[in-house]
């Protein structure tokens, strides 16, 4: 490895400025990262405390710790929201993406830095909108579903509002991220020697880039049938409800892989760092996230099997929906297969790099169940789909994006933290998982339908059980904050390539220069060339 | 990863450069600016497909309804859009050779031509609310509304960059050969202009 972007030890680091504008108004993409980065942390974490306080009310069968039941309602959909559009959709591909696109493929920024700085500033006034809306939060559920969304009185405007101001910025971030990926790469970094997180993270820049808009006009819809008293979703008016539904998972189905296809992109770069293997099947794992990304498209009708659509409909989404397991599974055998012969190490990373395979194929598979037309019509609604979607989101997105805190925490901070502490959250948030979403399989196979604060006494033990997982997984989240901080404010300073990755962003000082590169590399093999030299 | 710097290459003067070369810009700008036209058709796509579900839900609602817009105002704003479009695309083709009276007034020309469409339109929808013709009176006005409103709001957003191209031009920045705003603007105005092509015939020339 010739380690042409030595260490200057006179270099300016780019947290070297202090000072409130400096941040706020900085266009460095790696400033405006960490920006992300804490902020959809914060979200994180507000919605993960509304979880708690849901679990914590089912303990018993009956309605003790809410007073009534739309505050239960209410919460699950402040955390459905804060999860989904707060946190997981801008999550990784914003703050990760941000940080890391333009340090891996060589280039000093992203294409348009200043509409960077915008897409950051639009997501804020998004979530600032948002908080003005918990005074008075709407109780129907993530999906905005019609008619209810339309007759209830809670404050539906002002949350749809401050999803759709935040889509602005999803679309401006992943137009950037296209454009930089296209028209800043260094001399010789070719297409197939780009890493697989920039892969992943180009695929998820055009899922925002489609289906976004589509989102955008549904939401937009739902606020005029509101205010302007339209009759669009409403049967009384002529309007139709499944539209609704139709919209809503155009945009929503293909979002789930912009909320798991960064997670690929970060899983494929761990694993080979910690097996000192190349990655096996480079190419079919970089175009097999084109294929999920493309097929994602022409799935939607599966949220919706139970919605009155036509069967013939039905049956040929239900087989669309089957073959985005072929690219996924794709994606896992060639990660166990890079992990073969392997000599692996076990960093915090890399054991939740290991998870993510693992919970994420489970989430995958209990996919295919809920895909398949038959059996989605007894699980539909149930604690089956709710387990389903924690195993891929938790177990998938959130599991990767806690491996790149760890993975890429010297990088970020040229500094470190307690590996054996980060080990010890890894195996309480592995455990407490598990034991939180595990029942739930069963407990929605025997039938406990999602959304209700109340249930009969049969499924309170399974229940029990999920709400101890849970405090076992907050437990864990919480020493891995605490960890995280410290390690902040800890002398321990790593050396500027622990791991001794051969990707371009390790090949400079940790954190990195202002202006990442003095010179521009000029790229000469691929990232993934271990154990060769 | 082996890699080596760019020291001493034909790259040395870019990669010591902290800015993007001028052409580098040029292109990101305008392959950014396609792919935001293409969200921008999207979000158009969603009116779209609700216009065709219940135009083909309730077809004769549909004729019979449309016959209450103001056909001749509408075709009186599509020949403005139209002319408007061909006035930009002067204004790109002058700023590109650098002569700065001609933008400008070409420019002037669009953002006056953007204005008549405005007050037409105002004047189309003025006479509506006198008649008591609301967005909840039924499906085809809700669609009628929605979807020239939301064309609406992206002509004022077009004009405030036609204006912004103006004050570009004014302080001499095209002439220096830096034309890249004024081309993006003017992709943008285009696809104002296009979907009103497809809106106009959608609402006022059916049955």
């Amino acid at each position: 490895m010739a380690n042409g972007i030595a260490a200057d030890s006179t270099y300016e680091s780019y947290l070297a400025k202090k000072g409130f504008t400096a941040w706020a108004l900085t266009t460095d993409h790696k400033r405006i990262g960490i920006m992300y980065l804490i902020t959809i942390s914060f979200f994180f974490l507000l919605a993960g405390v509304t979880a708690l306080l849901m679990r914590y009310e089912l303990l018993t069968p009956e309605l003790d710790f809410f007073s009534t039941t739309t505050q239960y309602n209410v919460a699950f959909t402040l955390h459905g929201s804060l999860m989904v559009f707060f946190f997981i959709v801008p999550g990784i591909a914003a703050s990760l993406g941000n940080f890391l696109i333009p340090l891996m493929i060589g280039a000093r920024d992203v294409a348009f830095p200043r509409l960077n700085l915008l897409s950051y500033w639009v997501y804020l006034v998004g979530t600032v909108i948002l908080m003005t809306a918990l005074a008075q939060p709407a109780d129907t559920g993530w999906t905005f579903y019609t008619p209810y969304s339309v007759e209830t009185g809670t404050n539906v405007i002002l949350i749809t509002l401050g999803v759709f101001v935040l889509g602005f910025s999803s679309i401006l971030t992943g137009m950037n991220f296209i454009v930089t990926v296209h028209k800043l790469r260094a001399p010789g970094m070719t297409w197939n020697r780009l890493p697989l997180f920039i892969w992943a993270s180009y695929a998820t820049a055009i899922l925002q880039l489609l289906a976004t808009p589509v989102v955008g006009i549904t939401l937009l819809l739902l606020i005029m049938e509101k205010s302007l008293d339209i009759g669009f979703f409403d049967p009384a008016k002529g309007g139709d409800p499944i539209l609704f539904q139709n919209f809503f998972w155009f945009y929503s189905h293909p979002a789930v892989y912009i909320m798991v296809i960064p997670a690929f992109g970060i899983i494929s770069e761990i694993i080979p760092v910690f097996a000192r293997k190349p990655i096996f099947g480079y190419r079919a794992i970089a175009y097999s996230s084109f294929a999920i990304a493309i097929i994602s498209f022409f799935v939607w009708l599966h949220h919706m099997f139970v919605s009155g659509i036509s069967e013939t409909a039905a049956a040929i989404f239900s087989f669309l929906t089957m073959l985005v397991a072929i690219p996924t599974a794709i994606k896992v055998f060639n990660w166990l297969a890079t992990l073969y012969k392997g000599s692996i190490e076990f960093h915090s990373s890399m054991l939740y790099a290991l998870s993510f395979i693992f919970l994420f194929t489970i989430g995958g598979l209990t996919g295919v169940f809920l895909g398949a037309l038959a059996v989605d019509v007894h699980l539909h609604d149930t604690y089956f789909v709710v387990a389903h979607m924690h195993y891929v989101m938790i177990g998938g997105t959130v599991m990767g994006f806690f491996g790149a805190l760890h993975f890429w925490y010297p990088k970020w901070f040229g500094k470190t933290f307690n590996e054996l502490t980060a080990k010890a959250s890894w195996f309480l948030v592995f455990v407490g998982f598990n034991v939180t979403f595990f029942p739930q399989f069963f407990m929605g196979y025997q039938g406990m339908p999602r959304r209700y604060a109340t249930y009969p006494e049969q499924f309170q033990s399974a229940h029990v059980l999920s709400t101890y997982g849970s405090w076992i997984l907050g437990l864990g989240i919480f020493i891995m904050t605490v960890n995280l901080i410290a390690g902040i404010f800890s002398r321990k300073v790593p050396e500027g390539n622990p791991y001794k990755s051969l990707s371009l962003e390790w090949q400079m000082p940790s954190p990195p220069p202002h202006n990442n590169f003095e010179d521009i590399p000029i790229v000469t093999d691929w990232t993934y060339a271990y154990g060769k030299k | 990863m082996s890699t080596t710097t760019a020291d001493h290459t034909e790259d040395h003067a870019h990669a010591h450069g902290h800015g993007l070369g001028e052409a580098v810009t040029h292109d990101a700008a305008k392959f950014g600016m396609w792919l935001f036209l293409g969200t921008e058709i999207l979000l158009f796509g969603g009116l779209f497909a609700a216009y065709a579900l219940f135009r083909a839900k309730y077809p004769d609602l549909f004729v019979e309804y449309h016959k209450n817009l103001d056909l001749e105002k509408g075709v009186f704003n599509t020949f403005v859009l139209l002319f408007s479009s061909f006035t930009m695309a002067l204004a790109v083709l002058f700023a590109q050779r650098k002569k700065q009276l001609y933008t400008t007034i070409f420019l002037a020309i669009t953002f006056v031509c953007g204005a008549i469409f405005a007050i037409v339109k105002y004047f189309e929808y003025a006479h509506k609310f006198e008649d008591h013709i609301y967005p909840s009176k039924n499906i085809f006005y809700a669609l009628y509304y929605m979807t020239t409103g939301l064309h609406m709001i992206h002509v004022f957003i077009g004009m405030i960059i036609i204006l912004a191209l103006l004050g570009m031009n004014m302080k001499g920045k095209f002439v220096k050969g830096r034309y890249t705003p004024v081309e993006v603007g003017g992709l943008y105005w285009h696809l104002v202009d296009l979907i009103w092509i497809y809106l106009f015939p959608l609402m006022y020339l059916i049955g």
